[in-house]
């Protein structure tokens, strides 16, 4: 059962084509990285979610349904170029927001403390926004998305511009919520946050769905048979010159103690392991390479 | 409904909480009352109220005397003024007149020729005021004046047999359906509608300009502080745009409220505060019995000419005309606001155009009202740009009723067109940033899908 289906969507700005036949699902549940450079589409794409804007052509299905009008109270967006009102109260502003997703007066204002409760910030009640720092003024923000229990979530680049201890926190909150039930979408260009935090990924590039998957299939579907041996003592001669008739694997790089050699497939291994232990190499290490997926991420968008 | 309703309140309650719109409501009214109480009292209590002046008479007019030398007819002492004979030298009295404890020398010269204009000297370290000049120059005019017709051979107090006092009374004249003369009084002075017609106009230019810069940079401010796409995600542009343009509405007619009960508050009890001093003041003592009863009943004419307005009708076209001008020039300024980023140049650029029709009215305005059923009155009120201010301005006129309405008609109509039009703009805008918008620009975005 998927949360979000994109099918087929179309975006064109004037002769500029922002998102182009788009198509993927996300897994209720999941976490799900929409990973792609700047000006990939992201936003364009998100926008379409949220349904800030409409796509041309294509179509979007929320949990089954067909986007509508009321899907933006069952939708959370923080979007990466955020703010707030400077010149309201946080409390004013959070019911403000709380209620223009469609929450009574009475439950926006028992939900806010109890997540003001959470951060222990309900001193904040009654504070101006522009009297909070930067980080203060995020975890608000957070709050403003998540108050109203969506069942997706939509973060685009929840951590930048936060500290690692605040980054922390909101990354507890978003396995907290994911593991309540919200399905999230996580959009960002860093990589490592990726790897880290989700599960299912689409790569977008130039407005189009690269490739998509989940995170280890897509590893497995991009790797290169890359091993790394540890071994100790000294390698034989035959090694060590870099024998060229050993067709079977190639040495790519040699370290301190270490090899990295590439291998045709994967069953290639066994034969690379008792070849090496026949010529007495003393191994203490061997397992596989697979790509980051930033390694994949700046393959596919150099092509 | 109920978004754009929490969008309303919002956008309400945001302004009218802030301390500087409290201050300028509740202040403004003082302000202007401060304006007219302060001036006359400080001239009241100024150091050049009182002046002791010698009068040195050659011409034996001024200060008639007889055979004994004592003067029979002095001139009256007004509040401000004394005058004193004097008889010596020019030259002694210009040396001595302060150690003899004058402020200043009147000197009239011997009239060599009767038919000659009267050439009077004032000599004095310091200035007469205007009024001062003018109550000295009467009173020596009313003396040449009496010993003229004295001379021409009549009695003096004959000469109020001579006077005539003309009043210009209009009357309304229509034929009715009979065909019979219907008369009615013309319920107001001229003067009183013209100045109200100004006062109306220039409130709606006002509350224009201001309360459209509001709502531009309030659009402003949201697109820069990136929360718009934050609201826009819960509720469409549109609504969000309507919502700002009717919660900023809102705050005008409040404020408007507020201004016009505390003027009329203020307007009633500044002359029980001041009434007493103000029928003594310079101006009105210097009147002649026939004066002052012309001056209240001028003062009469404009309070029944006042009451005798039909509210009923002007209030309610007011807010129409108010409404419907605002929603046009805040929907266009809402769309500027949301193409531009924070650069103030570039919305320059794009306000001037929607200033200048503002502007083009107030300068239509005085021609407008020197004939207010002219032509250019009529088509000036036929186009929604302009109506807003000009057709205010002819109210107090009474224009034709079907002039009004069709009128009306147009600019509401009109308001709902701008307001879907920059609703096409805003949505665009909002979401645009880094991008240098021209006119063609716009014109594009109005095509946008959604």
């Amino acid at each position: 059962m998927n949360i979000l289906t994109l099918e087929n969507v179309v975006k064109n700005y004037d002769k500029h084509c922002a998102v182009d036949n788009v198509s993927f699902a996300v897994p209720k549940g999941s976490i799900y990285g929409l990973l792609g450079p700047n000006g990939a589409g992201k936003t364009s794409l998100i926008r379409i979610i949220t349904t800030i804007t409409r796509a041309d052509s294509g179509e979007v299905w929320l949990d089954g349904e067909k986007l509508n009008a009321g899907h933006p109270a069952e939708i959370g967006y923080m979007p990466e170029e955020r703010g707030l009102y400077k010149k309201m109260k946080v409390g004013e502003q959070l019911m403000y927001l709380a209620q223009l997703k469609g929450m009574s007066k009475k439950e926006a204002k028992k939900n806010l403390m109890e997540w003001l409760e959470k951060f222990g910030i309900t001193d904040w009640w009654g504070k101006k926004v522009e009297e909070l720092s930067k980080g203060m003024q995020q975890k608000i923000q957070f709050i403003a998305t998540v108050v109203h229990r969506p069942k997706l979530l939509i973060l685009d680049e929840p951590f930048s511009g936060l500290d690692p201890i605040n980054a922390n926190l909101i990354k507890d909150e978003i396995y907290q919520l994911n593991k309540e039930g919200s399905s999230i979408i996580f959009s960002t260009h860093r990589m490592e946050q990726v790897e880290e935090i989700c599960e299912y990924i689409s790569l977008i590039n130039q407005g189009k769905n690269v490739l998509s998957g989940k995170v280890a299939d897509v590893k497995q579907d991009f790797k290169q048979h890359l091993f790394s041996i540890g071994y100790s003592g000294v390698l034989p001669a035959e090694l060590a010159m870099q024998d060229a008739a050993n067709a079977n694997f190639e040495i790519v790089e040699r370290k301190e103690q270490e090899l990295l050699v590439k291998i045709e497939n994967d069953e290639a291994s066994n034969a690379l392991l008792q070849y090496l232990i026949q010529k007495g190499v003393h191994i203490r290490a061997f397992h596989e390479i697979l790509p980051t997926l930033n390694e994949i991420f700046i393959r596919q968008v150099n092509g | 409904m109920n978004k754009l309703w929490l969008i309303f309140q919002r956008e309400f309650l945001v302004r009218v909480k802030k301390r500087s719109f409290i201050l300028t409501t509740l202040l403004t009214p003082f302000a202007f009352a401060l304006i007219m109480i302060v001036p006359p009292l400080i001239g009241k209590m100024g150091d050049n109220g009182m002046k002791r002046l010698a009068v040195l008479d050659e011409s034996g007019v001024v200060m008639q005397r007889d055979d004994s030398g004592k003067v029979v007819a002095p001139i009256s002492d007004t509040q401000n003024l004394t005058f004193k004979p004097v008889e010596t030298k020019l030259e002694d009295l210009q040396k001595s007149y302060q150690e003899d404890g004058f402020d200043g020398i009147v000197y009239v010269p011997e009239m060599v020729n009767n038919d000659a204009a009267i050439r009077i000297q004032y000599f004095s370290e310091g200035q007469l005021s205007m009024g001062d000049k003018r109550t000295i120059e009467k009173k020596i005019e009313q003396k040449f004046e009496s010993k003229k017709i004295k001379d021409a051979g009549f009695e003096e107090n004959m000469i109020e047999q001579f006077q005539a006092d003309v009043a210009l009374n209009q009357k309304q004249i229509y034929l009715d359906d009979a065909g019979n003369i219907v008369e009615k009084d013309k319920k107001n002075g001229a003067e009183v509608a013209t100045a109200m017609g100004f006062f109306m106009a220039f409130i709606i230019y006002i509350i224009l300009i201001v309360y459209g810069m509001q709502v531009m940079r309030s659009v402003m401010e949201e697109k820069m502080n990136r929360i718009v796409e934050v609201v826009i995600s819960s509720v469409k542009p549109f609504q969000l745009m309507l919502g700002k343009i009717l919660g900023v509405s809102a705050v005008g007619i409040l404020q408007l409220l507020v201004w016009g009960g505390l003027i009329f508050g203020i307007a009633l009890l500044v002359p029980l505060f001041l009434g007493i001093d103000a029928s003594q003041a310079q101006g009105m003592s210097e009147m002649s019995a026939a004066e002052q009863e012309t001056m209240i009943d001028y003062t009469n004419q404009l309070l029944i000419s006042l009451s005798q307005q039909n509210w009923g009708f002007i209030i309610p076209v007011f807010l129409v005309y108010f409404l419907g001008g605002y929603f046009i020039y805040a929907a266009l300024f809402a769309a500027v606001g949301s193409a531009v980023g924070d650069d103030l140049g570039e919305s320059q650029s794009l306000t001037m155009p929607i200033m200048i029709p503002v502007i083009l009215s107030i300068s239509f305005m005085p021609a407008v009202i020197d004939n207010p059923d002219g032509t250019l009155a009529f088509w000036l009120s036929m186009i929604p740009f302009f109506s807003p201010i000009i057709m205010p301005a002819r109210l107090p006129f009474e224009p034709p009723l079907w002039e009004v309405l069709l009128s009306g008609a147009i600019l509401i109509a009109t308001a709902f067109f701008f307001i879907w039009l920059a609703g096409r703009i805003y949505r665009v805008g909002i979401l645009m940033y880094g991008k240098k918008v021209t006119f063609k620009e716009l014109g594009k975005w109005l095509f946008y899908k959604d």
